[in-house]
């Protein structure tokens, strides 16, 4: 199973990925700079994401918004910033590729001298809205930052997130936007994709054509930092729930690092669907939680890796922890049942088959390609990613647990309704996130 | 090679031609209606299974009956477990959803091709045979219970059902699919097997089959699998015409407010009783929508968002069902911004049917906007598959993806300004908010739309 591309890197230092897909009149064009929160510094939080919405307000040559020249084509334009990478993308009929080309380069090139108060104030706006609808405003929303606050030391890049906090996105400044893009902002930093209804030859004459005259800066160190915690702790934060709900964290493998795709089998040991251990265990046979979940999530720097569990009506959050760290160090011990494995095999057969259905778009061919070719340097991971999971076994993944989940430290987290810190779990230290 | 002109954006190429689906069919003698396409790009099978009823099927005293019948569908059928049954889903790398509309039921089924005839036993099983045991019963109604205590905390959860009950009041679009605490508890588990025999019959569904292998052979293999689906026999009748009925004419709501002290942001929702997907004007009223706020680059969210920093993002849109479905605008803005929002919100409606009609150069992008896109929404099995079940439930002709563009390229300006002054209407317009009522209730007024209503949805 593969993602056929070919792979040249321009003289600028810009990757050029070209794989063709001629189902649908349509290209994607997927472009990653390697650059995310990581790469931000304590009181300018959020910068990343917060430059990331300027690239759509125009640039030099094009000193208007980026949305309306791609809808009167008939595509679709969107961009995301995570901790690690931000990645811009259009999906465009055909006939549009050299537009949707042309913009991409003359932000990549250009973007700067397009830059106004205005434009930065307004989209300052926009995001403080963004944080208040997708975390201030949603309940539960603001336990991820807690965690993460907890998991990582103040200078640690993974310790803030990346929406940012409220008062680092008022005080940054023109100044560093300009610094920003100077620094992260061009084409050795940076990887492109063309996927879909292509010639090879033509994506590679068309990415030379605009993009080969940019000019390269130097390739930004990566980010490297350690993290660890010396001891367990308990926190508690208040929110405004009506269920309590408890969360465990513990640190874990970057992505792609040894134990990384056993912890991935052993999160859908412990809680994937209905068959898993504790969905089986809390929410079907005993009816204490009302859902559980758990998840490896792997970054460039580190993993962290997450349980969640939400207490059904009167139920302490003690018993489910208990419950929790129970089945944990049973399967630490034993390991999954050749049953579970057999089913935790047939699903990521189909769940890599499912990933070749789109060619645009989050998550889609082009987007593939460009994580693989942004943190491996090779696109054509894609089969080998998959056979890390058809190769591991039972015994290894309950290693990996043993390993980074049963002896070592954790932290939880109570998130309990306002003015019930009675429900936390005991000694609970109270934590604030704005 | 020759350098770029950065003087002007290149101008598109013309578009490559397109396929679209072609749809073939047959009828089951039990009344089962089947239609496949062959979709050659990846070896996935897509199974989606309509069955018309949905959440405005529900008995006037049941809301939610409907969804939790749905719902214990995958809880164990033919005498098998909850647990074996999502065993046998997940031996089959199978992704199976249960989703409950407003008019209809759709179980959908993706899986690989190899797995073709065991998917199609799955979901014909399912449907067919499922235990509905008390047990069950009693473990899902209560996680049901307790996510309704969750909604409570859920702004745009709130929004959406105490907005359509100011707009629907007793009509059955006036709740929501998981019903209320109230309407659950009274619910039995004998109410979900008369609902379950009543509603899920092969007369009247339809079955919709895409994949990686030529259409009669995936018409051969659905026709095997649900060829012995009988009707079972049940006392109760399922309404399907309720949802027909027209609704109020006119809210009793103007101006609404869900109070949610402390709120970081107000959750808006505005808009009225619109239109049933049978109009003649369906194809002026997306031209419409697309300019008005159902893209991007549309008048309220370049106004609200790119202009004016209030919100992440505001849209529009025609929620056309079988019946009259609403015209909603909906939006979240900081709080301090509330009463500024709604009103540029309500600005943008009447200035697009009064005084700043529709241009040509907004037609133009509207134009290109969905019919260059359009081919987009067939890329995957699943895709194509719910666009077929879409032309069954609202009984459209298999021509209907061909025409679409052609028939959409006919609308004009006159036309969208005709459909903007008949289908929206600024007096008949509800305004919900859902915020901290004690930061904004002091300038409420100014709005203009009188006193405001406190509004307690029932959960």
């Amino acid at each position: 199973m593969q993602i056929p591309y070919t792979k040249r890197t321009l003289s600028n230092g810009l990757d050029v990925i070209v794989h063709e897909d001629h189902q649908l009149p349509m290209v994607a064009v997927n472009l990653w700079y390697h650059v995310g929160s990581k790469n931000e510094r304590p009181g300018r939080t959020g910068f990343a994401h917060l430059f990331e919405h300027l690239m759509f307000e125009g640039s030099e040559h094009h000193n208007h918004g980026y949305f309306p020249p791609m809808q009167r084509a008939g595509g679709l334009i969107n961009g995301s910033t995570s901790t690690d990478r931000t990645n811009y993308w259009e999906v465009v009929p055909t006939g549009s590729l050299e537009l949707a080309l042309w913009m991409e380069s003359d932000r990549m090139g250009y973007l700067l001298p397009a830059l106004t108060d205005d434009k930065f104030t307004n989209q300052r706006d926009v995001v403080l809205n963004e944080r208040r609808q997708n975390y201030e405003n949603r309940p539960y929303g603001l336990a991820g930052m807690a965690l993460s606050a907890a998991m990582f030391a103040p200078d640690h890049p993974y310790h803030w997130p990346t929406i940012g906090a409220p008062a680092d996105l008022l005080a940054a400044t023109l100044d560093d936007v300009h610094a920003f893009f100077r620094t992260y902002y061009h084409p050795a930093n940076a990887s492109l994709v063309l996927a879909g209804d292509l010639e090879t030859d033509r994506g590679f004459d068309l990415a030379e054509q605009f993009f080969g005259d940019l000019k390269p800066g130097p390739v930004p160190d990566l980010v490297r930092a350690d993290a660890a915690l010396s001891a367990s702790a308990t926190l508690v934060l208040e929110d405004r729930v009506e269920l309590p709900r408890l969360y465990l964290a513990w640190h874990s493998p970057a992505m792609f690092a040894d134990d990384d795709a056993e912890l991935d089998v052993i999160a859908d040991v412990l809680a994937h669907g209905k068959t898993s251990r504790l969905y089986k265990l809390l929410v079907y046979e005993r009816r204490i939680a009302t859902d559980v979940s758990a998840y490896q999530q792997s970054r460039e720097m580190g993993g962290m890796f997450q349980m969640s569990c939400t207490a059904a009506a009167g139920v302490s959050l003690a018993e489910l922890e208990a419950a929790i760290r129970t089945a944990v160090a049973q399967v630490a011990t034993g390991g999954p049942t050749p049953a579970e494995m057999a089913r935790a095999l047939a699903q990521t057969e189909a769940q890599f088959l499912y990933r070749l259905q789109t060619v645009g778009g989050f998550g889609g061919k082009s987007d593939q390609l460009n994580a693989y070719n942004t943190y491996l340097g090779d696109p054509g991971y894609f089969d080998r990613d998959r056979q890390r999971y058809l190769n591991l076994t039972a015994a290894a993944a309950a290693a990996a647990a043993r390993r980074w989940l049963q002896d070592a430290p954790s932290v939880s987290l109570s998130v309990v309704p306002k003015g019930r810190r009675d429900l936390a779990l005991a000694a609970a230290h109270e934590v604030h996130v704005s | 090679m020759t350098p770029v002109d950065r003087s002007r954006l290149p101008i598109p190429g013309p578009d490559r031609p397109f396929r679209f689906p072609r749809i073939a069919r047959r009828r089951l003698p039990n009344g089962l209606e089947l239609r496949a396409v062959t979709h050659r790009a990846v070896p996935v099978i897509s199974i989606v299974l309509l069955v018309p009823g949905g959440a405005s099927a529900d008995p006037h005293d049941r809301h939610g009956l409907v969804s939790i019948t749905s719902g214990l569908l995958d809880e164990g059928s033919r005498g098998q477990s909850a647990l074996e049954m999502a065993d046998r889903v997940a031996r089959i790398g199978g992704d199976l959803d249960l989703e409950v509309g407003s008019d209809a039921v759709v179980v959908s089924l993706t899986t690989l091709d190899r797995f073709a005839e065991t998917g199609l036993a799955l979901v014909q099983e399912i449907v067919s045979a499922p235990n509905l045991t008390a047990d069950d019963f009693n473990r899902i109604r209560n996680l049901r219970l307790e996510r309704l205590r969750q909604m409570k905390d859920h702004a745009g959860a709130m929004a959406e059902r105490a907005f359509a009950r100011a707009l629907y009041d007793t009509h059955p679009y006036g709740h929501l699919g998981m019903g209320t605490t109230a309407s659950l508890t009274a619910t039995t588990v004998d109410e979900t097997r008369l609902l379950h025999a009543a509603l899920f019959a092969p007369a009247g569904a339809t079955l919709v089959v895409v994949g990686d292998r030529p259409a009669e052979e995936l018409l051969d293999l659905a026709a095997s699998a649900f060829g012995d689906w009988r009707a079972a026999s049940s006392t109760m009748t399922i309404d399907r015409a309720a949802a027909l009925a027209p609704p109020p004419a006119r809210s009793q709501t103007k101006l609404g407010v869900v109070s949610r002290p402390g709120a970081a942001q107000s959750e808006l929702r505005i808009g009225h009783v619109c239109a049933s997907r049978a109009t003649p004007d369906y194809h002026a009223l997306l031209m419409l929508n697309s300019i008005l706020g159902g893209q991007f680059v549309s008048r309220v969210n370049l106004n609200l968002r790119e202009a004016k920093g209030y919100t992440y993002g505001v849209r529009t849109g025609f929620d056309l069902r079988r019946g009259m479905g609403p015209f909603v605008l909906q939006t979240s803005v900081g709080t301090d911004v509330t009463v500024p929002a709604i009103r540029e919100a309500l600005n943008e409606i009447r200035d697009i049917a009064s005084t700043r009609p529709a241009t040509d150069e907004e037609l133009a992008m509207g134009f290109a906007t969905v019919s260059k896109g359009y081919p987009r929404g067939f890329e995957t099995a699943t895709q194509v598959a719910r666009s077929v079940a879409q032309l069954a439930l609202h009984g459209l002709p298999d021509s209907y993806f061909e025409d679409f563009i052609p028939r959409l390229a006919q609308v004009t300006r006159d036309e969208v300004s005709r459909v903007a002054t008949r289908y929206l209407d600024l007096d008949r317009m509800t305004t919900l908010v859902v915020g901290d009522l004690d930061k904004i209730v002091a300038s409420l007024l100014d709005l203009g739309l009188g006193p405001h209503q406190v509004l307690t949805p029932e959960i």
